[in-house]
């Protein structure tokens, strides 16, 4: 049984995770009287085996498991603040992973297709704002952690910059 | 009873440790000037810290009360 909103040690399941966000979007379109799933986008994020011109052979992935949970939820909330009825679902692989595989899934669904494409996009931008998650990076000759983005969720700066490319 | 300090990706790395138990502290940022007196590699990451008070975001300026978990985060990079 996946959760909407999760980091896990396991391989992804972005099929069931898209299935998942589809079923919630149903639910919800019921309840609320409105129009159910029509659009269905899903992001897959998989490990590059290049970067900055370096081979990479693996990366590392470590989070703060109850604040990215929570950062994933409160991703979800901002965008169906701005695009009301879009349902998101969230999960980040942490542990070691090969060049290929999943790192995160992101499913996307609404009720038209701009909507589900919209908030795919802002989601991972928001990701990577905001949730506290890390990697390391394993090149020949060594590995270092890759320094991104200094956290502030309530910086409107970021959450503007993520919805402007969200929705260019 | 001591507050836990929670530290990840490279901080983890500078103080050996992922979880510390610490005497309880005003503020975060109290607990962040003794962590950095330990460990003054830490010391660079002040301007680009984050921090979490029982898993949820807060200040430097956030009061810490006993038992809390107090986690720092350096920038992110997931996805």
């Amino acid at each position: 049984m996946l959760l909407p909103f999760a980091i896990t040690a396991d391989p992804l399941d972005p099929a069931g995770l898209l299935a998942l966000a589809q079923q919630r979007h149903a639910d919800q379109a019921r309840t609320d009287d409105v129009e159910g799933p029509g659009g269905l986008v899903l992001f897959v994020g998989v490990v590059r085996g290049r970067h900055l011109g370096q081979e990479v052979s693996a990366l590392t992935y470590e989070a703060y498991e109850p604040l990215a949970v929570a950062s994933f939820e409160r991703i979800a909330r901002e965008a169906a603040d701005r695009m009301p009825g879009v349902v998101l679902c969230l999960h980040h692989r942490i542990g070691t992973l090969g060049v290929g595989e999943p790192s995160i899934v992101i499913a996307a669904v609404s009720a038209h297709r701009a909507e589900a494409y919209a908030v795919s996009r802002f989601a991972i931008e928001r990701v990577k704002q905001i949730s506290p998650v890390w990697k390391r990076e394993h090149v020949v000759g060594g590995a270092s952690w890759v320094e991104g983005a200094t956290v502030d969720p309530d910086d409107q700066g970021p959450l503007d910059e993520a919805w402007r490319r969200a929705c260019p | 009873m001591p507050v836990t300090v929670r530290l990840f990706a490279r901080l983890r790395e500078i103080a050996g440790a992922d979880e510390l138990a610490r005497p309880r502290a005003g503020t975060v940022a109290e607990v962040w000037e003794a962590l950095v007196a330990e460990w003054p590699a830490l010391a660079p990451y002040a301007g680009s810290l984050s921090c979490a008070v029982n898993a949820q975001y807060a200040r430097m300026t956030t009061p810490v009360s006993d038992g809390d978990e107090v986690a720092f985060l350096p920038p992110v990079s997931g996805g």
